[in-house]
């Protein structure tokens, strides 16, 4: 008779591991869409979550202009240098098209708290407030990537709603990791991994391979591409590398909302002749972000208030995901200078 | 009628405990004093205890425990002490091998592999001794040593992963943290760095016959419970003298596929699997990075790997430049 318990408390346990597997964070329950990319039965194909794709095509509108302006107005207008103060860069922009340009920025980084919030409204001319300092290099930093990096934003482009998305300080930067603490002394040592909190995909690989890749300029790669062991020394990366590269990867994987097969054959990831295009994008993206961090965004750090720094007191800075934020093209490839050329390339 | 069609074993045998032969004079006493549990009886035998620890299983469970703790207290300060985090990040810690910089060096630093290393070292003692008491315990009940062979078998892919591997690559950087997690990540990684181990074909192997253990477990665990209501399970009998079981036993497969194995050899059949597994999967790992540092082009080189038609325009290494 006590068997008659024991049978039915074993299937319950069971049926509700496999709930928890199927609806528990991080798990996509079925169905989900395959599409095909590659020959017919070698697995090569992206994977997607029907319902969250919905909710992404939501989230990723881009919103119109405040307002329309006419041919015949932005001809008449004078320059916006000619017009007001101090205005160093944008300034042999139309002045109908620069009051239209600082309208949209309000929208796309303080919607809230409007012009005050990057200018002393006693005079705007003024540059005492921290948040003009940083928007004057941000939009630097727009053409840089617009003019420079073709081959990652192609004709696509970006602006500032591209990363602000209606937020003072975009949703998705990084710190240097400083992590849960460990103890100070002997023992606890981790190697910067082994963290389940650690934003990598709820992996324990290391938690910060940004530092490595995204500023510093360590190799990626870490295969061999020779068969045997070279004689003399040794040009693989070490398995710790390989951890650190694969953090990264699994960062862009979640960023753009893609599986390996996006970039990679996975029967050989660091074979380039069988991966698909994407993979090219993605290597300039990732050296274009590297130039982001350390030619913009890191030299920012001593400019803004302590608040805005990570909890090592560096500057925050931009990964993937900071534009990408789920799909793997930021705003699903709306395009992001056709109404905003003056954001395009710098005068 | 005792009869065996059920997952729990329907009967359990109570009584005053069996104490077994007596031992040499040498040896040690057993320790404990039997008793019966009903539960236990459900999936095996009833009688637990007593148990012969001896001095090589009492030294073994000391440099085991030493090692659990190393472990243990390294995972817990690398939480920083905090008993809530060590239960909620407990899959995720890990005590991690030395540096690469650290190359072979037996003293790193404590903080940077010391630990490691240290573990390393009382686990296996803690193994090779539980290895010795478990031969040495076969041949006092005058069984062959079967089972400690097969130990042996899983020991070497250990010594290969934590041991042999990396003295022969030159770093304890290329060895297994301990951690449930970090030890897969590892696993990953390892593959990834070296192009790839499905092209290995002593991991090809590996997996023959470690699926081919699962499969032949549940034809065999089948049979014997398909003829348990004809006494199948008294096996060892069977195979000097067989009975219905037994006939029905080998008819079933001889009928449904041609051939069966005897009442003895399906055991050698199963040993065998089961040691080739640890066995071939370690000479793979061995020659990972010693002899072959990338095994998609290994495989490439030797035929193993098939071209299928390029169905999108392939990327271009922008490193190489042009």
């Amino acid at each position: 008779m006590k068997n008659l318990f024991a049978i039915p408390l074993a299937v319950t346990a069971v049926t509700l591991l496999v709930l928890a597997m199927m609806f528990g964070v991080g798990w996509d329950r079925p169905p989900v869409a395959a599409e095909q990319i590659g020959f017919r039965g070698v697995g090569m194909e992206t994977v997607s979550n029907p319902r969250v794709t919905a909710q992404l095509e939501a989230l990723n509108q881009m919103p119109p202009p405040p307002y329309e302006l006419t041919a015949e107005e932005i001809r008449d207008s004078p320059l916006a240098g000619e017009v007001y103060e101090n205005v160093q860069v944008l300034g042999d922009l139309p002045e109908v098209q620069f009051t239209r340009l600082m309208a949209a920025i309000t929208e796309w980084v303080a919607p809230e708290e409007g012009c005050g919030y990057c200018h002393n409204l006693e005079n705007l001319a003024d540059d005492s407030v921290y948040t003009k300092i940083v928007s004057r290099r941000m939009i630097q930093m727009t053409w840089n990537i617009n003019e420079n990096w073709g081959n990652h934003v192609q004709e696509t482009g970006v602006n500032c709603y591209t990363c602000h998305r209606g937020k003072n300080v975009p949703e998705y930067i990084w710190f240097e990791n400083a992590g849960l603490p460990a103890a100070q002394g002997a023992m606890g040592w981790r190697n910067g991994q082994n963290i389940g909190s650690g934003g990598v995909a709820g992996t324990s690989l290391p938690y910060d391979p940004f530092s490595a890749y995204l500023v510093g300029d360590e190799p990626i790669r870490v295969q061999v591409q020779q068969a045997l062991p070279a004689s003399t020394g040794s040009t693989g990366g070490s398995i710790q590398s390989t951890e650190k590269t694969y953090a990264l990867m699994l960062h862009m994987s979640e960023s753009l909302g893609v599986n390996c097969t996006y970039c990679h054959n996975s029967r050989a990831f660091g074979n380039w002749e069988q991966s698909p295009p994407a993979r090219t994008t993605a290597y300039h993206g990732i050296d274009m972000v590297r130039e982001m961090n350390t030619d913009y965004l890191v030299p920012l750090r001593d400019t803004y208030p302590e608040n805005r720094l990570g909890p090592t007191g560096d500057a925050p800075k931009a990964y993937c995901s900071t534009c990408h934020q789920g799909v793997n093209k930021p705003l699903l490839g709306a395009p992001m200078l056709e109404q905003w050329p003056s954001l395009a390339a710098s005068p | 009628m005792a009869t065996y069609q059920n997952i729990f074993t329907r009967v359990a045998v109570t009584g005053h405990p069996h104490m077994g032969p007596d031992l040499p004079d040498e040896d040690d006493a057993r320790t404990g004093t039997p008793f019966h549990s009903y539960w236990l009886g459900k999936i095996g035998n009833a009688q637990i205890g007593p148990i012969y620890l001896g001095k090589l299983g009492f030294l073994s469970l000391v440099c085991g425990l030493v090692a659990f703790e190393i472990i243990g207290l390294n995972m817990a300060a690398s939480v920083n002490w905090n008993p809530i985090e060590f239960l909620r990040q407990l899959p995720w810690l890990a005590l991690e091998p030395p540096l690469p910089e650290h190359g072979l060096s037996v003293m790193p630093p404590l903080n940077e592999g010391g630990w490691w290393l240290m573990t390393g070292f009382f686990l296996t003692t803690a193994i090779l001794l539980w290895w010795v008491r478990m031969y040495r315990r076969a041949v006092q009940l005058g069984m062959g040593t079967h089972v400690a062979w097969a130990f042996a078998a899983a020991i070497w892919l250990y010594l290969v992963l934590g041991f042999i591997r990396p003295v022969l690559m030159g770093s304890w950087s290329e060895a297994v943290p301990f951690g449930i997690f970090p030890h897969l990540d590892w696993t990953a990684a390892f593959s990834i760095r070296y192009g790839n181990l499905f092209y290995n074909p002593f991991h090809m192997l590996s997996i023959v016959f470690l699926y081919g253990s699962t499969l032949l477990f549940a034809m065999h665990g089948a049979t014997i419970l398909a003829v348990g209501r004809y006494g199948g399970e008294r096996e060892i009998e069977q195979i000097v003298d067989r009975g219905t079981a037994s006939e029905r036993a080998g008819l079933f497969w001889r009928w449904t596929m041609g051939f069966n194995a005897s009442m003895e050899s399906i055991h050698r059949w199963a040993w065998w699997f089961a040691v080739l597994c640890p066995l071939t999967g370690g000479i793979g790992i061995l020659l990972t990075g010693t002899v072959v540092d990338n095994w998609y082009l290994w495989g490439q080189e030797h035929g193993i790997v098939p071209s299928y038609p390029e169905v999108y325009t392939p990327a271009v290494d922008p490193a190489k430049g042009g």
